[in-house]
């Protein structure tokens, strides 16, 4: 079977680190990545955790075909409390690590406790250890991988790692690998740091042997690899434009949030999408040099770029002239369309100083914006900002803050704490677009109501990865909705909310389900693992995770009133485009809220009935 | 017509299927560790190569070879390592101006590339045609072909 059964247990506090088998029951029942881990996490640490004390856990949690021939086989999620949102947080990334960890033999890694000094973990096959991370503490993620390779003199090595801001406490802290992936939201890199942890480096040689029915797996592989390359979004848009092709479509939708969400069209979004990308700059040169793919993974819509050496920003730094980590459609949005920036260059410079200080560019950007706005009401003056203008659309102030948040300097350090938390403190919480105090992603819900439902009763905070219905919505998959509409949307969530889980817990990548429904993924996870997999468990499977991160929220303390937008979404019309005037909800998002939860099995409160929980077995 | 691997570094993504495929073919499970061809990655110039044994006509390996372990197979002109003579001194490796044939430890053999074949599994798996295998005689056709087509198009330009 496609799981190595054997799964690492490191106590920071002992600085020990044991070998012990893998739960299969909770395999069969959780699968892998973020349904296992947060199985396991839910067992063994209580919801009420302070979650950047020594009691909360790290788990770092590959899926069965982590590590397979199964093409995007190769993620992995971090799953601990977040403290960011003080919720159950699972961040998932792809690149090369989760793979590795596979190959030297483990599903997953258990971190508790807390190390008096800075260490690393190593794991080469057999051989685990926690070494002295002295040396790299306080440096970033690049520098960190790029010393743990040449110290081990070995550039096979695979690294994952919590940067600057991770350890500086930053709330919205990402845990960096292979230079540009990352598990990015809610602070999962926070915790990293806070258990004085710096790094993982892995060199595996063991392989993934033992696939349940490897005749079959590979059919079932290839037959999944051909509907990818022959699906016009998967096959095409994807590898040539990366995410950024939805761009200028959100756009155009009208749900594109601008400048803090005060706004829903950005009139640069084609200077910082794909166009701009793509056409040449001043110099001749374009910002797009390549695409990547991570592990395994036939779609490659990774985008490598590199910023003009003209540029203000990198002009006199020669150091950030070779290509690194570009755009993706989230993070171009956040730095840019939510900053009201359209330099494209200058938000790719922002966005190299996210992933080398280990950083969540959607939260960095976002609670920017809500900085911008109580900068432009006067509320946030030169005296806080230490003369900064933080006019919307200043690019200097979004690229020098970039790295001042990484570094804890100056007002970086405020905008480390998210937007929910800097808005409290102005005295302004309106202000802070985010749920359970996770800061939105890039499609604003008034122009896609089914979002208003996935965003308020995302497990995580506000999410598009937890129920991405702007599948439906805008992309017709798997069948066309109405974008300004809210009637039928709570069904629609909860089978994306369901499926995605099931998605996000077998080593594959989400990303495949623009093409892939869990009629080609079901005989994938069947081939390679032993236990029933069909179609019919595997939704169960999914609704099964789901209740338990819920169950877990409700332990930590959520109520229904945190299932919910903030007021701007709910109160204020949107300004333009096709839903102009429409609030997210469009006046009934109690009323779907309670069909919701129906639907899920839950009572008004938003509790899982007893009924519910036998049925799935919780 | 004998053929040989083609590799087309610009279309390379770095997901390494080719090295998941040679490794399932010749070991039986997914393991870029003992994958007889590489993927390099130079990120800051965003380039991905792959890289295995180019099958030299008058192999390096085979000539420093010295109990006749690589043998020449006719049909793919593949040299493949005959394990049941290769005593694992490792004089191939160090012959091989390229690096494509390297020490197993776990078998005590040295292992390449094989044209598995005449059918390699790499350029099966490979999504974007930056493995190909082609004409022995024409590894260059479609690059010739691509500046062929540049080369109308300027003369309609000018035209």
């Amino acid at each position: 079977m496609a799981w190595q059964r054997k799964i690492i247990r490191v106590d920071l506090t002992k600085g020990t680190c044991d070998v012990e088998p893998l739960n299969m029951e909770w395999a069969r029942d959780y699968l892998g990545q973020r349904g296992l881990a947060t199985k396991y996490f839910c067992e063994e640490v209580d919801a009420k955790v302070d979650p950047l004390s020594p009691e909360n856990k790290l788990l770092i949690a590959t899926g069965p075909l982590t590590g397979t021939a199964a093409s995007t086989g190769g993620r992995y999620s971090v799953i601990t409390k977040g403290p960011l949102t003080g919720a159950i947080a699972c961040s998932n990334s792809g690149g090369y690590v989760g793979a590795e960890l596979k190959f030297a033999g483990y599903d997953m890694i258990i971190f508790e406790g807390k190390s008096k000094t800075p260490v690393y973990l190593w794991i080469e096959d057999d051989t685990i250890e926690l070494r002295d991370a002295k040396h790299i503490w306080g440096t970033s993620c690049w520098n960190t991988e790029e010393t743990l390779k040449k110290n081990a003199q070995d550039p096979q090595v695979r690294v994952l790692s919590c940067g600057p801001a991770g350890e500086n406490g930053v709330l919205y802290a990402a845990v960096v690998n292979d230079l540009h992936r990352a598990a990015g939201r809610s602070g999962v890199g926070t915790v990293m740091g806070s258990k004085n942890l710096k790094a993982v480096a892995i060199r595996g040689t063991k392989g993934v042997g033992g696939v349940d029915n490897i005749k079959d797996f590979m059919k079932t592989v290839a037959a999944g690899k051909k509907v990818l390359a022959d699906n016009p979004v998967t096959g095409e848009g994807l590898p040539a434009l990366g995410t950024q092709v939805v761009m200028e479509i959100i756009n155009e939708t009208g749900a594109l949030p601008t400048r803090n969400f005060k706004e829903i069209q950005f009139e640069g979004a084609a200077a910082i999408g794909a166009t701009g990308m793509t056409t040449p700059r001043a110099d001749g040169t374009t910002n797009l040099v390549h695409n990547q793919a991570c592990f395994g993974c036939t779609i490659a819509c990774g985008r490598v770029s590199k910023i003009s050496t003209e540029h203000y920003t990198v002009k006199n730094r020669p150091e950030y002239w070779g290509a690194s980590g570009g755009l993706e459609y989230e993070n171009a949005w956040s730095l840019g369309a939510d900053t009201g920036v359209d330099d494209l260059d200058a938000c790719t410079f922002a966005n190299f100083m996210c992933n080398e200080y280990g950083m969540d560019p959607i939260s960095y950007g976002a609670t920017l914006a809500a900085a911008m706005e109580l900068y432009e009401m006067g509320v946030i003056t030169d005296k806080e900002t230490g003369g900064i203008k933080l006019n919307f659309g200043n690019a200097e102030a979004l690229t020098t803050l970039a790295e001042m948040t990484g570094k804890g300097e100056g007002f970086g350090k405020e905008l480390g704490l998210g937007s929910k938390r800097l808005c409290e403190k102005y005295g302004h919480p309106e202000l802070s677009m985010s749920v359970k105090g996770q800061e939105f992603p890039a499609y604003d819900p008034r122009g896609t109501q089914g979002m208003s439902i996935a965003y308020a009763t995302s497990n995580r905070g506000a999410c598009h990865l937890r129920g991405y219905v702007i599948a439906s919505e805008v992309f017709g998959v798997p069948e066309k909705t109405d974008p300004t509409e809210i009637d039928g949307k709570a069904a629609l969530v909860k089978g994306f909310q369901d499926a995605t889980a099931v998605v996000d817990s077998s080593g594959l990548c989400l990303f495949t389900t623009f093409a892939w429904s869990l009629e080609d993924i079901g005989p994938q996870i069947d081939a390679a693992c032993e236990g029933d997999f069909s179609l019919d468990s595997l939704l169960t499977l999914g609704e099964r995770i789901w209740n338990m991160e819920k169950d877990f929220n409700l332990r930590a303390g959520f109520k229904r009133k945190d299932d919910t937008l903030p007021p701007r979404l709910l109160n204020e019309g949107a300004p333009s485009g096709p839903a102009k005037g429409m609030v997210a909800g469009k006046g009934k998002f109690d009323e779907v809220l309670d069909e919701y939860y129906e639907l899920r099995g839950w009572t008004k409160e938003g509790v899982p009935t007893n009924e519910t929980r036998s049925r799935l077995g919780l | 017509m004998p053929k040989s691997l083609n590799i087309s570094v610009d279309k390379c993504t770095g997901c390494l299927q080719c090295e998941l495929a040679c490794s399932y073919e010749k070991e039986g499970l997914f393991n870029p560790a003992k994958s007889r061809i590489k993927v390099f990655m130079f990120h800051d110039e965003a380039r991905f190569a792959p890289y295995t044994c180019t099958q030299c006509a008058e192999a390096w390996c085979q000539q420093a070879c010295p109990v006749d372990a690589i043998k020449l197979n006719r049909a793919t002109l593949a040299k493949e390592v005959d394990d049941k003579l290769c005593v694992g001194c490792k004089v191939c490796t160090i012959a091989c101006p390229f690096g494509t044939i390297n020490y197993n430890h776990d078998s005590g053999k040295v292992i390449k590339c094989d044209l598995c074949g005449g059918d390699p599994e790499c350029a099966k798996a490979c999504p974007t045609e930056a493995i190909t295998y082609v004409d022995s005689d024409w590894t260059g056709y479609e690059r010739m072909k691509a500046w062929a087509a540049k080369t109308d198009a300027g003369g309609q330009a000018e035209a």
